[in-house]
């Protein structure tokens, strides 16, 4: 029963980023993206990270995609189709990225950690993800999260600059 | 019994899937979905490495990597709409402003 | 085997109230609103009007249903089917009672927070697909005011969430019983007022309800719209009432418990089962939203996002601030 529920994620992922990937249309393409991160999302549920599951709805279908909708709204899409869709030296290009992906299956496939974390299932399950999730977030990464926050204020600033219409 | 192995190799494809539609693509919006495609490899790596780990700074850097893929989101988009303005086409082969016109013989 | 016929079970009660109460919030709202005027409201059908939600369903079912010509055919038909879908899987993590809720999740309340930004997926996609530039302006414009909203509603949520030190919802309002008052809504006053206002905007109501502004933009993202397509979108906006009264009955006004000082008081008041107080909480609250609908003029766009960024926004991170200050203190 796993089996089946993995084989069936395994192919959905390709399928659905391949169908992501090669839409001629960019809304279709951002529709398949969403897609795919509520697979993501799913996924990490199976994995004990239902905190990082909902966030990865919240944050990715609820904020960065509705900005790349709306970012293709804003240009003219009727001209899109009729580009050329795939870039110049392609042969090259996707020699690259096939030896790429066929060397990062190989180390991927073979990495077995032995180190063992204290954060196991039934402790995780006692204090609740959210919590250990917080605690560790701001005990041991407190200055990440500034750091992080500075690293959200700079583009907002950046994309009002970007954005402003020359008066 | 799903192992480690398998999910990190489910991450490396679908990661793989996004790094061709990088190098493949001429649309820069394409790019950017393929980013994300990326992205949620990465993401996937990290949280099946934390769940095998038993230990959830995984997770926390999954989080820091959503976080900052917002940002860079922000920016690349409202460069992209900057550059539409200039030329508008969002065709990357366009881009060469930066190559040396004496090395393009 | 019979767990899940027994969930099947519940599923199907907890929808059919809700939908059975989204029927007669239609018939309560031209009632009320009626009365607010010095009409009558519906009389025809039934006494006093009683069977015109039933009328209405029929004649809006019968209907043609049209789609556009240049329309993106999948896209918009799925779109109500996505706002009403997202709205609806809400109720399964709602606790109507101490032991009644269908899925007892530790993170209920981000699980709202992201089936309502799923929803937004259905506005965006029925503006955009429709074709037309009413409702391609007016999906863009009801998607921007939910995103803002949503920001506010978060906030506001999460003093809530900072008080209570748990996500899940039961847990919110077990640990709201505990406190000196009883509900969060007098400690987190602002709070609180933030999560009302956010709420009428985040479900396309009045005052904020700009899809109604025929001045401007026809009907919104709902031009294209028509027969029960349509239905099932002012079903989704009314089930998005309800789950809004829902939570703020949950997260402010402590679900299904009341206070301990009035049980103190007159302890009769512990024999009425929880649901009574949870309903009366609801009721309260739709009320209200209808109370504003004929009351308030409508706010321009403008002045709709002006409000939520300037206005909202920096008051609920000022709640969150009061709420961190008073969790130390109290440690």
């Amino acid at each position: 029963m796993i089996y089946l529920i993995f084989i069936y994620f395994c192919i959905s992922f390709l399928g659905i980023s391949h169908m992501a990937l090669t839409r001629k249309n960019p809304v279709h393409g951002v529709l398949w993206l969403l897609l795919l991160f509520l697979h993501v999302a799913v996924v990490y549920l199976f994995l004990n990270a239902e905190f990082l599951g909902m966030v990865q709805v919240i944050v990715y279908a609820g904020a960065i995609l509705v900005m790349f909708l709306f970012t293709i709204f804003f240009l003219d899409i009727k001209i899109m189709p009729k580009e050329r869709r795939i870039a110049k030296l392609w042969e090259g290009r996707l020699v690259i990225g096939l030896s790429f992906l066929a060397v990062m299956v190989l180390v991927f496939s073979s990495i077995s950690p032995t180190y063992k974390g204290k954060h196991t299932i039934s402790y995780v399950e006692s204090v609740g993800n959210t919590r250990i999730i917080g605690e560790i977030l701001f005990n041991e990464y407190g200055l990440g999260v500034l750091l992080l926050g500075l690293i959200l204020l700079v583009p907002m600033i950046s994309v009002v600059i970007l954005g402003r219409r020359k008066a | 019994m799903i192992t480690l192995e398998m999910y990190l190799t489910l991450s490396a494809l679908v990661f793989g899937m996004g790094l061709m539609g990088v190098l493949l693509h001429r649309n820069l919006i394409f790019v950017f979905i393929s980013l994300e495609v990326m992205l949620s490899g990465v993401n996937l790596a990290l949280v099946s490495l934390a769940h095998y780990m038993s230990d959830i700074r995984g997770q926390v850097l999954a989080l820091f990597t959503i976080g900052v893929a917002a940002a860079s989101v922000a920016v690349g988009l409202s460069l992209l709409v900057a550059n539409y303005n200039l030329r508008k086409n969002t065709d990357i082969d366009e881009l060469v402003e930066l190559k040396e016109e004496a090395s393009n013989d | 085997m019979m767990d899940f016929l027994f969930i099947f079970i519940k599923t199907a009660v907890v929808l059919s109230i809700v939908l059975f109460h989204v029927a007669y919030t239609t018939y309560a709202e031209r009632k009320i609103i009626g009365r607010a005027q010095a009409r009558m409201g519906p009389m025809e059908v039934g006494p006093h009007g009683l069977l015109q939600p039933i009328a209405d369903f029929i004649k809006i079912f019968f209907k043609e249903d049209i789609v556009p010509a240049n329309a993106e055919r999948f896209i918009f038909k799925i779109a109500p089917i996505i706002v009403l879908v997202f709205t609806l899987v809400n109720l399964s993590v709602i606790p109507f009672d101490r032991n009644f809720m269908l899925a007892d999740l530790n993170i209920g309340l981000l699980f709202i927070l992201a089936m309502a930004s799923l929803s937004v997926y259905g506005i965006i996609l029925a503006g955009w697909s429709s074709n037309s530039k009413y409702s391609f302006l007016g999906g863009i414009r009801s998607a921007s005011q939910v995103l803002s909203y949503e920001i506010a509603l978060g906030l506001a949520l999460a003093g809530v969430v900072l008080q209570a030190g748990s996500l899940n919802l039961r847990d919110i309002v077990l640990s709201q019983h505990e406190t000196v008052f009883g509900v969060y809504a007098i400690p987190q006053i602002i709070g609180f007022v933030v999560f009302v206002i956010a709420a009428f905007a985040e479900t396309n109501r009045a005052p904020f309800d700009l899809p109604e502004a025929e001045t401007e933009l026809v009907a919104g993202y709902l031009t294209e719209y028509s027969a029960f397509r349509y239905a099932l979108f002012f079903l989704g906006e009314y089930v998005a009432m309800y789950v809004m009264a829902f939570l703020c009955a949950i997260c402010f006004l402590g679900g299904w418990t009341i206070p301990k000082f009035i049980t103190e008081i007159l302890p009769f008041l512990e024999k009425v089962p929880g649901i009574i107080w949870f309903a009366i909480k609801v009721y309260v609250f739709i009320f209200l939203y209808i109370w504003v609908r004929a009351t308030l003029p409508r706010y321009r766009f403008d002045q709709l996002l002006l409000i939520g960024w300037k206005v909202l926004i920096p008051l609920g991170i000022l709640n969150l601030l009061i709420i961190a200050f008073i969790k130390r203190l109290s440690l």
